[in-house]
């Protein structure tokens, strides 16, 4: 590793800061989300608590210069615990006029701007939709922030000149320059950065050598000019004792669906047709195919869904990732896996709907069609993730069901978790739960006769590997009967197994912890219930305000269907419930359903999740 | 799973071992009965333990075949048999797979997971049982009904082209395309003995006369009087002849097919088209004969293994990339997975 030498003595004051939200705001072929990860990952390696939120066009290139191009990604990093990536940034990086237009509306006053002023040019201007002869930096519309005009184009290219390479390549750089002076300024370390270049571009050398020499130039830039009036620095957080990684929901979901495999001792199957936001999944786990594991990309949704039933039957774990309209298609499969009462994990990384909606923008708007969204009557467990890293346990939990209770289960995350990421502690393999598998090998009814629907004490029935000798036996999605799984159409019969399946759903109830409640009084005024990935601003705004003295509480569900069984006695316990959900209010009808109680809707549905002063503005108002 | 020494001992099972203890329950007459009866019969012969036997169907009169059969089966949804039967060849390649379809379930609905399980060539049994027309819903057109059908969605006709299932076969790169008919016992035997005999996806496309809804669309194909003019039965190495007294014989007239007269002078049996599987343009043309288009000449409608071709198949390739992935790279322990390459410590 490389040691970086400061010759020039800098006095530009470091100013020591709690926390910092920046936003990288580009082109979508700026490298933002790059830089942004670059960032990420050095603030994670020295010790920073952090939240990130990478928000990008559906467009891969969508026309340049244009506010519908930009692709933000955003870090918000501390030494105290961090849940959110943040409402408002401190710092915006702003590489062009429609990065700034688009971003500029959440960047707090007072805050700094630093700004690539060749995107500013009359023709970036224009894209961007300014009027002509406007040009934000000129005409004092800057005046409450602090802005840092820099030619980064002409730097890079400078800086590059004589190397040899093209146009095209030294452009690309420029997004170097800038994550090099963004380290200056939070007296953060280049070694993590240049490793992971010199790896990257391990087979051109030239490249790598550009790369580290602009990323060098972008910090001596902010070492060397003294328009910077200060620095800042951020010290490691006081997170608990432990070795830790940086990790997206996508990528905990994968290694979660590696490690349920490894811990049922089942080989995993995944059946998948690539869908923003699910498909880095598929991704991330084709490349653990020595590890017991076969993905297989599907020709579509149905297939993918279909495909996985099929492994399951075969004696594997087969399990389908998606997002809402692959959910669609694969609706009538789910339901036969409800029939034919076989383990398989539905994994639905929610975005925004209907139809092809907001592809790349999130929300929580498929609770009801993950609970109901069957024909016929046709339970199945709901599970969700409540954090990128709780992904992970969220997959493990959600794989136990399915497979101790032979039942299809729907693990719901959604877009800002599934592609944001968090510092995360992770489990040895010896501190996993395991999951236990029953292979049925022996006859079970009389005369040796095997009964495939006769169940045990959880109500589950009789798991057997085709290939198991004396025990072949026919299932399918025709109603059957009660014990041997023949096809019945008796009236009677249909009654009885309607109910056993309810039954068996509910029962799972016995076999999950208690709701608690995280934060808050136990008995009180307000509490705040929440689901998925809004944990981490309830959780931020709930803590500060209980530490000021409100009677606030927060409880969080990871448990959806069914639900844990003392979740009625808690939300009895206050005299206000508020579910805030970015839907129309999807728990909240769950709830009030269930439990009769008065619930309070707090409803988003812009794609984008809560910012915690509104979540704050919409409690306090409660508590007034 | 059982071992090859348990195999070896096994006593020779029987047709009535493969038969299941359910009521088979479809209309007397019905072509089905046939080819149960067949697939009952030749089974016995591919010495395959029945537990290592899965039959995978959707829905439809076809479908319930699943429920016949004492092996293991799965009677799912409509159209997705192919797809569930690609996790389960894929999850364990050891088991014999077979796919029971109908014309509506294989090339309508399930018509997209079709066209891809071909291509993608698992070691597993597609068979179709093509009457021509819905059944179980009472009697609408099928995609393989011919235009112009009248029936309870078409009262004034279908305006439709159908499918040539074994054409649509071979353009979705099928390693193995036949055609045989329910009428014919011995025949369907061969051919099912040659699709469990192939590796790689073998598609069996069966004509099975609907006595309800579609009554003797085939008749002319299996009975006595029209058979011998109408269909040709090919046969590997063999010249095309057909004919009551085996008179007409096919060749090729440059790129085309011309019917001959093997009596006329100057015609003989060793001009004639020989049949060879290995050959897809001849079965590219021999596929396309039931649609007269050949000079507006009416040929003779072909049965038999059209095509054949060994190609690697899928669920090989796929354990074949992971031990070579295995060898190279070897097997990651969970904590290396949960750890990943960049970890940082807090004391």
């Amino acid at each position: 590793m490389e040691i970086i030498e400061n010759n020039v003595v800098n006095h530009t004051p470091i100013i020591e800061a709690e926390s910092i939200v920046i936003r990288f705001s580009g082109d979508s072929g700026d490298g933002m989300q790059l830089t942004g990860n670059q960032f990420t990952d050095t603030a994670a390696f020295v010790g920073n608590d952090l939240s990130t939120f990478p928000d990008f066009p559906a467009e891969i290139r969508a026309p340049i210069g244009t506010t519908a191009g930009v692709s933000g990604f955003q870090v918000h990093f501390g030494s105290k615990e961090i849940f959110t990536p943040g409402d408002e940034f401190d710092v915006l990086v702003a590489m062009n006029s429609a990065a700034l237009k688009v971003d500029l509306p959440r960047l707090k006053k007072g805050g700094i701007i630093i700004t690539n002023i060749a995107g500013f040019d009359k023709k970036n201007l224009s894209l961007a939709g300014y009027a002509d002869g406007i040009n934000p930096l000129e005409d004092g519309s800057l005046n409450d922030y602090t802005v840092h005009k820099i030619d980064v184009t002409k730097l890079t290219k400078e800086c590059l000149a004589g190397t040899g390479l093209g146009m095209k390549e030294i452009e690309r750089s420029k997004n170097m320059f800038v994550l090099g002076l963004l380290f200056w300024m939070f007296d953060e370390p280049m070694d993590y950065t240049i490793t992971f270049i010199n790896e990257k571009f391990a087979k051109k050398q030239d490249i790598a050598d550009a790369n580290i020499k602009t990323l060098k130039a972008g910090w001596n830039f902010g070492d060397h000019t003294e328009i910077f009036a200060s620095r800042f620095k951020v010290s490691p957080a006081k997170l608990p004792k432990g070795t830790y990684r940086n990790i997206t929901g996508n990528h905990a979901t994968a290694i979660g669906l590696v490690a349920a495999s490894e811990i049922s001792g089942l080989p995993l199957f995944l059946g998948s047709y690539p869908i923003t936001p699910a498909s880095d999944v598929l991704h991330e786990l084709s490349k653990y195919k020595t590890s017991n594991v076969k993905t297989f990309q599907a020709e579509d949704e149905i297939a993918a869904i279909c495909s996985a039933i099929g492994a399951s039957y075969a004696g594997g774990f087969g399990v389908t990732t998606t997002s809402g309209p692959g959910m669609s298609l694969k609706t009538e499969a789910i339901g036969l896996a409800t029939i034919l009462e076989i383990p398989l994990l539905i994994v639905n990384i929610q975005r925004g709907g209907p139809s092809t909606g907001l592809p790349t923008k999130t929300e929580q708007s498929d609770l009801l069609q993950a609970m109901y969204g069957r024909h016929g009557e046709g339970p199945i467990p709901v599970i969700a993730a409540s954090s990128p890293a709780d992904c992970f346990n969220t997959i493990i939990e959600g794989s136990r069901i399915a497979i101790e209770h032979m039942t299809p289960v729907i693990v719901l995350t959604d877009g800002y978790i599934a592609n944001g990421s968090e510092p995360w502690r992770f489990p040895t393999a010896d501190q996993l739960p395991k999951i236990n598998v029953k292979f049925v090998t022996e006859a079970n009814g009389p005369d040796g006769t095997f009964l495939a629907y006769k169940r045990d004490e959880k109500l589950v029935r009789p798991w057997v590997k085709p290939g198991t000798k004396g025990l072949m036996h026919r299932i399918g999605g025709l109603e059957k009967h009660a014990d041997t799984g023949n096809v019945s159409y008796d009236a009677k019969n249909h009654g009885i197994m309607t109910e056993i399946r309810e039954a068996k759903i509910q029962r799972i109830a016995d076999y999950i912890p208690l709701a608690k409640v995280e934060c808050g009084n136990d008995k009180g005024n307000l509490l705040v219930l929440g689901w998925g990935s809004t944990d981490g601003a309830i959780k931020t705004v709930v803590h500060e305000l209980f530490k000021e003295g409100y009677d606030v509480a927060h409880l969080h569900l990871r448990y959806l269907n069914p639900f844990p069984k003392n979740l009625g006695e808690i939300l009895k316990n206050y005299t206000q419930v508020l579910v805030p959900e970015m839907n129309c209010g999807q728990l909240l009808k769950l709830v009030r359903a269930k439990y009769l109680v008065d619930a309070i809707p707090y409803n988003k549905v812009q794609g984008q999740p809560f910012t915690t002063s509104e979540l704050k503005n919409k409690i306090l108002e409660l508590l007034k | 799973m059982s071992t090859t020494t348990e195999t070896d001992v096994m006593p020779k099972l029987t047709a009535k071992d493969f038969a299941s203890n359910q009521e088979v329950k479809w209309c007397p007459g019905c072509g089905d009965y046939s080819i149960l009866k067949q697939v009952q019969t030749v089974f016995p012969d591919f010495g395959i333990p029945k537990e290592d036997i899965v039959f995978i169907s959707g829905i439809g009169c076809a479908a319930r075949f699943t429920y016949y059969m004492d092996t293991y089966g799965m009677h799912s949804i409509h159209g997705r048999a192919a797809a569930i039967a690609s996790g389960v060849k894929t999850l364990n390649p050891h088991l014999s797979v077979w796919v029971v379809s109908g014309d509506g379930d294989a090339f309508s609905i399930g018509g997209n997971h079709f066209i891809h399980l071909m291509r993608k060539n698992f070691d597993l049994n597609y068979l179709v049982f093509n009457n021509q027309i819905y059944g179980l819903t009472k009697g609408q057109y099928s995609p393989t009904s011919e235009k112009g059908k009248v029936a309870k969605s078409t009262p004034y006709g279908s305006v439709e082209e159908p499918f040539n299932p074994a054409e649509l076969a071979l353009g979705a790169k099928s390693t193995f395309v036949s055609r045989s008919l329910d009428r014919d016992p011995k025949h369907m035997q061969m051919v099912l003995k040659r699709a469990n005999e192939h590796k790689g996806t073998s598609f069996v496309e069966i004509y099975q006369n609907c006595p309800v809804f579609n009554d003797g669309t085939y008749f002319a194909f299996s009975e006595k009087e029209t058979k011998k003019e109408q269909a040709i039965f090919v046969e590997q190495g063999k010249p095309l002849v057909f004919g009551a007294t085996e008179d007409k014989g096919i060749k090729f007239d440059g790129l085309h097919p011309i019917i001959v007269n093997l009596n006329e002078t100057g015609v003989s049996v060793n001009d004639l088209w020989i049949h060879d599987e290995k050959d897809k343009t001849k079965a590219s043309i021999l596929t396309r004969f039931a649609d007269n288009e050949f000079k507006g000449e009416s040929f003779p409608r072909p049965f038999g293994v059209f095509y054949q071709e060994e190609r690697s198949t899928c669920e090989e390739a796929i354990e074949n990339q992971i031990k070579e992935l295995t060898a190279r790279k070897g097997k990651p322990s969970l904590d290396k997975i949960l750890s990943g390459d960049k970890t940082w410590t807090i004391l």
